[in-house]
């Protein structure tokens, strides 16, 4: 059995708003193993980003408090932490990139002068020795003229350059766990490729591990090994790779897939889910997907279902039909 | 980079002509006749003719024109029509308080100013940042003659500690560059804070939060830095408004520098020297302006590497 790395338990994270709090994410738990790849998917605005900031320790400057769960990173509690405990995880232990490679650099700052502030927050080196270390990180994330984009600032990069020099940045302390929350979509496809197989590169050759946040399931499908699906701020589905995208269980997850266009497959329009994730503030009872839902039984509109274990072990699944159906099979 | 500054200061000779023209044409649109106060009450209308003459006042308007320029080009600012010293002679020593004073207030109010903005914005919503915004309101609102008038009252007449005016010493700074610069500072407090908010929930601030650096290093190193672009803007056009302040400021405290003369200079109708005080007054606006248009391109690497 691998070695866990990353556990996180019953997360919950609030927005203060005028009007009283809205739960932006409840009862998130989820594990990554060492060396593993596991995405996080689902539509806009159903906490993925949430969840991520929440495990960085990012909220500040949002309205967003936890107010519940663990963060176990290397079996310590990241939430139990102070600020000055977690400034030495972050960007050590735990590195993050963003979706806005350009808008992520600091604009008045040479990138070197950036990368090399996060080697200097870390790792026992002087001027010299991060410099080198940053000319180092930089040839390893394949960009070509180094010492040209070391001394260059933000605007005179490009998009892809600019996410190359945010991975090296994140990469330049050899953290653990690598949270990339939606490294492509701000890019265009053939860099979006070579993003993802610089990622995978590093995954494979310094085995840190990656939660890849993303809504496209065809980078998912390529990179990770175990998916989790999540939805109005709960996780709804998670299995392995393979399991998921042959036999989805929970309606929503099947929904999604039903979307993806297929090759060789000709339809005059895409299925799409009917209607749009509901307002933070004015979440529904019950399953939150169930209005949407065109499997939508009674007791749907009127409890929570659980987040419960299917027969393959590590798949789960948060719906009352497929409790229901796992119960008819185990009576049969 | 060179090309930018060079482009800056080539294009303030242009802008100059053009100030120095309108700057003439106001002042001799100014209603009353120079030459019959000069020639004083009982004059003849011979006698007025004869000093208007004298003054050059009968010519065109335009040729009047072109002969200030050619006496600027030659460095001759022209005598005053009052006092018959040379222009020069006049404004020389009183322009070295009047900078003093506006240097003094300048550099406490940016400093206050900035500080108090940084402190709010991140004290955001806490009794800090309304402390501070309240400061802020108040520097905006109050006029400066009454709060010179009152400081007079408190500080010189009734504890006595400072001087009511004129400029005998350092201390007898205190009083007027503070009332000259409450409103840049409660402006720079305001907008510093503005500034940093805006800037504090910009990626690169995230970015460098995830990092692992701490929130005081967070704020100076990454979103002050950028900050400091519009800081710097906004700064370069409040020192306009230092300079208009300095007219009221050195009345109320008797200071004698070049508000004081201008106002004067106008009740007398002298030309020469309201023109040579315009025209410096403007002067020192576009150097400050040009000051900061290069400081803007050293804070901004996009400006810089555009040219």
């Amino acid at each position: 059995m691998a070695e866990v790395l990353l556990e996180v338990n019953h997360l919950r994270t609030e927005f203060k708003k005028r009007k009283g709090k809205v739960t932006a994410i409840d009862d998130v738990s989820f594990h990554i193993d060492k060396g593993e790849i596991v995405g996080l998917v689902g539509e806009s605005g159903c906490g993925k980003s949430v969840t991520s900031l929440s495990i960085m320790r990012l909220l500040r400057d949002t309205p967003g408090e936890i107010t519940n769960g663990t963060v176990l990173l290397g079996g310590k509690n990241l939430l139990e932490l102070s600020d000055k405990e977690m400034h030495a995880f972050q960007g050590k232990q735990m590195a993050m990139i963003f979706q806005e490679p350009m808008t992520s650099l600091n604009p008045v700052m040479r990138v070197k002068e950036q990368i090399v502030e996060a080697i200097r927050l870390h790792l026992d080196m002087d001027q010299a020795q991060a410099l080198k270390h940053t000319e180092k990180m930089l040839t390893q994330v394949g960009i070509p003229d180094v010492q040209q984009v070391m001394n260059s600032y933000p605007h005179q990069l490009s998009g892809g350059m600019s996410q190359r020099v945010m991975i090296a940045m994140a990469m330049s302390c050899y953290p653990e766990l690598l949270i990339a929350d939606e490294p492509t979509t701000a890019l265009d496809v053939t860099i979006q490729a070579q993003i993802l197989d610089l990622m995978r590169e590093l995954n494979q050759k310094n085995g840190m591990s990656i939660l890849l946040i993303t809504h496209d399931l065809g980078v998912v499908a390529e990179m990770c090994s175990r998916v989790i699906v999540m939805y109005a701020g709960r996780i709804v589905e998670q299995a392995d790779v393979e399991t998921l995208f042959a036999h989805p269980r929970n309606p929503y997850t099947q929904g999604l897939l039903a979307s993806l266009p297929r090759l060789g497959q000709h339809v005059d329009m895409l299925p799409s889910i009917p209607g749009t994730v509901p307002d933070l503030a004015n979440m529904p009872a019950g399953c939150k997907f169930a209005p949407r839902c065109k499997y939508a039984m009674d007791i749907c509109t009127k409890e929570e279902p659980k987040l419960v274990d299917m027969e393959k072990p590590g798949c789960k699944c948060r719906c009352w039909l497929v409790e229901q159906q796992m119960k008819e099979e185990g009576k049969a | 980079m060179g090309r930018y500054f060079l482009k800056r200061v080539l294009g303030t000779i242009p802008l100059m002509l053009v100030i120095s023209f309108i700057i003439f044409m106001f002042v001799h649109m100014i209603p009353g006749d120079p030459a019959r106060i000069m020639a004083g009450k009982d004059a003849t209308l011979e006698e007025i003719n004869r000093t208007r003459q004298a003054l050059g006042l009968d010519q065109p308007l335009m040729k009047q024109y072109l002969m200030y320029l050619d006496r600027m080009f030659h460095g001759d600012l022209g005598t005053s029509t009052t006092t018959g010293q040379t222009v020069a002679e006049m404004i020389g020593p009183r322009f070295l308080p009047t900078l003093t004073l506006a240097g003094c207030a300048l550099v406490w109010s940016l400093i206050i100013g900035v500080l108090l903005g940084v402190l709010s914005a991140v004290m955001r919503g806490k009794w800090e940042d309304y402390i501070g915004m309240l400061i802020a309101i108040s520097g905006i609102s109050i006029p400066v003659f009454w709060l010179g008038l009152v400081l007079i009252q408190i500080f010189s007449v009734q504890l006595g500690w400072l001087p009511t005016g004129g400029l005998d010493n350092m201390q007898s700074y205190i009083l007027p560059s503070f009332s000259l610069g409450i409103g840049v500072m409660a402006i720079m407090a305001r907008f510093s804070r503005s500034s940093m908010l805006e800037n504090m929930k910009e990626d690169y601030v995230r970015t460098a939060r995830a990092k692992g650096q701490k929130e005081s290093m967070v704020v100076l190193k990454h979103a002050f830095r950028n900050s400091l672009i519009e800081v710097v803007t906004v700064a370069g056009l409040q020192i306009g408004g230092l300079l208009a302040g300095s007219i009221l400021v050195e009345t109320v405290f008797t200071i004698p520098g070049m508000g004081r003369l201008l106002v004067d200079s106008i009740k007398f109708r002298d030309y020469p020297v309201i023109e040579a005080e315009l025209l410096l007054f403007s002067l020192q606006f576009v150097v400050i302006n040009l000051i900061v248009d290069l400081l803007y391109g050293v804070l901004n690497p996009k400006i810089r590497y555009e040219s």
